[in-house]
């Protein structure tokens, strides 16, 4: 969480969503980064002729499957550019550098890259540049560290064939997906979060069909109106229905056999979801009366537990599930 | 105007497996698309539009998939397009790409759906640790294991159902050579035997993780006379959505989809949707979900769907047979499950289902749902044009 709120105030926090995600390459995209590891460049050469790197799979034009790998020059011509004076985290380059379009000799499509170069002076559309090989290469783009001036003459034997087979090849690779933004719950939550801050769950009704909506989030979505008008409900509720969980999800700290509900709090017209505590797993039932027990440190109720109190009818709760 | 007449001309599959390590994403929907073209008997200069879908961008942590694949489906010079429904987004896939058809839009549009769920993360991506929020406490088959619950108790079935659903649909797979899971020796005793994951659903009544990808070529009535083989024709096709949680939602029999097989039938002209319609694919990633889908699509009355289950009514060779392919159960590349389930209904109205052919079907019902109940999709395909 940000800075301490004021009471009552909107909540925000930063919310950072990253996941690995695995690449399976296919044969066209295995050959090209598995020979960047070896220090070679390979292309594709589409059914019209030309030479396309970094290859593709299927032709552009015709849709063709594309399987005619060719090694292009490590060196080529620069066919545009633009300038980045200050380069952020993750960039090829820590100092400043230019980004550039290389036509590699031999190729018929430009490769996006960085050109290691002390200003925008000394870049310009047209002039020679060859690769820097990164010292540890895996098998990735950033096998190619950058581009570096150089004043070698076009070479005039490329492209060359190539059966684009390595030993022990490069199939896959794990890439991570990353967001970060900030997430903030609204008002209506953040009335809610309070509150149960003070241990009391307060929900909203909506003008319209009058139902109570806990947790609250400003608007009720059947009618499509807004609410506002705060209706505190529970703290005992009726476990409308529930499934015994026996196998441990990832990363939860609870011991297998435990109840998942749906608890209608007295008062609310939808259930909301919790643990089931105090009872044997195999007792537990449609119908059961619960109340929630909080811990220290929890912003929820850590489970529920039975009341003791009679069941509820089931024609109490139907419309609940 | 009239609307165009829409018609499946082709149809196309990859062998649904659990990692398909060989080939890139690129290479995945290439495979079912190139199938679907040669059942066709067309090229990818016959196509004028693409019309894709997949499950949401986080669970395979791919953003666009339209831009990345658009060499490898031929859409270079054409229009694509990209639906997303969440669980649901095979069906509306099919459906937009055969409005675009009936609005005479294009006359021959390819559509194709896919996941790999072995390069996913799709328990990470449906369960974010959002901030202030409760964490969900119980993993995807306990979002759905306490409206199964629901369900028996509303309806009073015996609770062996479940099981018999998850048997039939094993074994219809074995009939199947798309299917994932073909388990050879597969016995109700088993199903009964394995374990209770989230009481009261079993291990053996959830569905698999796949990798695959499913395609349709779509024509207007002309080209579905140049077909060489019998085409299926769209005799209804409807969307509906709700919100994921509200209150007096029903998650046993969710309004929306009570509304989106009504369209259906009313555009169709069915009024007896168990007399009428010859066999049903049907969304059920767990097993219970076929007799609460045949209450909700109006195959039984309420409470009764079960019955049908029980009596055979659904199997292969019954009156009623449901999931023929073997189903969600045997084979789930999520993003492409609900078009393999339109794909499938068309097949069976062309006679093309092979081992796991309904014999003589000529109306045939493909349903798909998702996001937590919030999606639904379906469509009535018939062996004959429409005549309305």
């Amino acid at each position: 969480m940000t800075a301490t709120p004021a009471p009552g105030a909107p909540l925000s926090a930063p919310l950072v969503v990253e996941f690995p995600f695995t690449r399976s390459l296919g044969p066209v995209q295995s050959a090209f980064l598995t020979g960047l590891r070896e220090r070679t460049v390979l292309g594709v050469r589409t059914d019209a002729g030309t030479v396309l790197v970094p290859p593709v799979e299927y032709d552009p034009e015709t849709a063709g499957e594309l399987r005619d790998l060719v090694r292009v020059a490590p060196a080529g011509t620069v066919t545009t550019w633009a300038w980045n004076p200050a380069p952020t985290s993750g960039q090829p380059l820590p100092t400043p550098f230019a980004w550039v379009l290389v036509r590699l000799d031999g190729a018929d499509s430009a490769l996006l890259h960085a050109l290691d170069a002390p200003g925008p002076d000394a870049v310009r559309t047209g002039m020679r540049v060859r690769i820097r090989w990164a010292g540890r290469r895996s098998g990735a783009i950033t096998d190619i560290a950058c581009f570096e001036p150089c004043r070698d003459a076009p070479g005039e034997d490329w492209p060359r064939p190539h059966s684009g087979r390595f030993d022990d090849p490069v199939t896959g690779f794990v890439a991570p997906a990353r967001l970060e933004y900030t997430y903030a719950p609204g008002r209506a939550q953040s009335a809610y979060l309070h509150a149960l801050a003070e241990r009391r769950t307060v929900g909203e009704r909506c003008p319209s069909c009058r139902k109570v909506y806990v947790p609250p989030r400003g608007a009720c979505p059947t009618c499509g109106v807004a609410t506002a008008e705060q209706v505190e409900v529970g703290p005992r509720g009726t476990v409308t229905t529930f499934c015994i969980v026996n196998i441990k999800a990832k990363n939860a700290a609870i011991e297998v056999p435990y109840v998942y509900a749906h608890i209608a709090l007295d008062g609310a017209d939808l259930a909301l979801h919790g643990r089931i505590g105090g009872i044997p797993y195999d007792r537990v039932r449609m119908g059961l009366r619960v109340e929630p027990v909080w811990t220290d440190d929890g912003r929820y109720p850590d489970h529920y537990r039975p009341t003791g109190e009679p069941d509820a009818d089931y024609d109490t709760y139907k419309e609940l599930l | 105007m009239s609307r165009e007449p829409v018609a499946v001309v082709g149809v196309g599959q990859t062998r649904h497996v659990a990692a398909r390590r060989d080939v890139s994403i690129a290479g995945l929907v290439r495979e079912a698309a190139a199938r679907a073209l040669e059942d066709a008997e067309l090229t990818w200069t016959d196509i004028d539009a693409v019309v894709i879908g997949k499950a949401p961008d986080f669970f395979e942590g791919l953003m666009m998939p339209e831009l990345y694949l658009a060499d490898a489906l031929g859409a270079v010079g054409k229009p694509i397009l990209r639906v997303h429904t969440a669980g649901s987004v095979g069906g509306s896939t099919a459906l937009v790409a055969a409005n675009l058809v009936a609005a005479r839009v294009h006359r021959t549009v390819l559509t194709l759906a896919f996941e790999k769920q072995s390069e996913s993360n799709a328990m990470w991506g449906l369960s974010l640790p959002v901030p202030f929020q409760q964490p969900l406490l119980a993993g995807a088959g306990g979002f759905f294991a306490p409206h199964v619950r629901a369900y028996m108790r509303r309806s009073g079935a015996p609770d062996t159902v479940g099981a018999l659903v998850a048997y039939k649909d094993r074994r219809n797979a074995l009939k199947n050579p798309c299917a994932h899971l073909h388990e050879n020796d597969i016995t109700l005793e088993k199903v009964m035997a394995s374990p209770m994951l989230w009481d009261p659903i079993r291990y053996s009544e959830t569905c698999p993780s796949s990798d695959g990808a499913c395609a349709m070529v779509l024509a207007d009535r002309a080209g579905a006379a140049r077909s060489p083989r019998p085409p299926a024709w769209v005799h209804g096709g409807a969307m509906r959505s709700e919100p994921t949680m509200f209150a007096g939602k029903d998650f046993v029999s969710p309004q929306a989809g009570r509304d989106c097989s009504a369209d259906v039938y009313r555009q169709a002209g069915i009024a007896e949707p168990r007399r009428e319609i010859d066999a049903a694919e049907i969304y059920v990633p767990f097993s219970w979900y076929e007799p609460m889908w045949l209450e909700n699509l109006g195959f039984a009355e309420v409470g009764e769907g079960w019955k049908l289950t029980e009596s055979g009514v659904t199997e292969l060779d019954g009156d009623l047979p449901v999931n023929p392919s073997g189903g969600v159960l045997s084979a789930n590349p999520i993003g492409a499950s609900g078009m393999i389930r339109f794909a499938e209904a068309a097949l069976q109205v062309r006679g093309q289902a092979g081992e796991h052919q309904v014999d003589g079907a000529r109306r045939a019902l493909g349903h798909a749902y998702g996001g937590g109940s919030q999606f639904f999709a379906m469509w009535l395909v018939g062996d004959r044009p429409p005549d309305r």
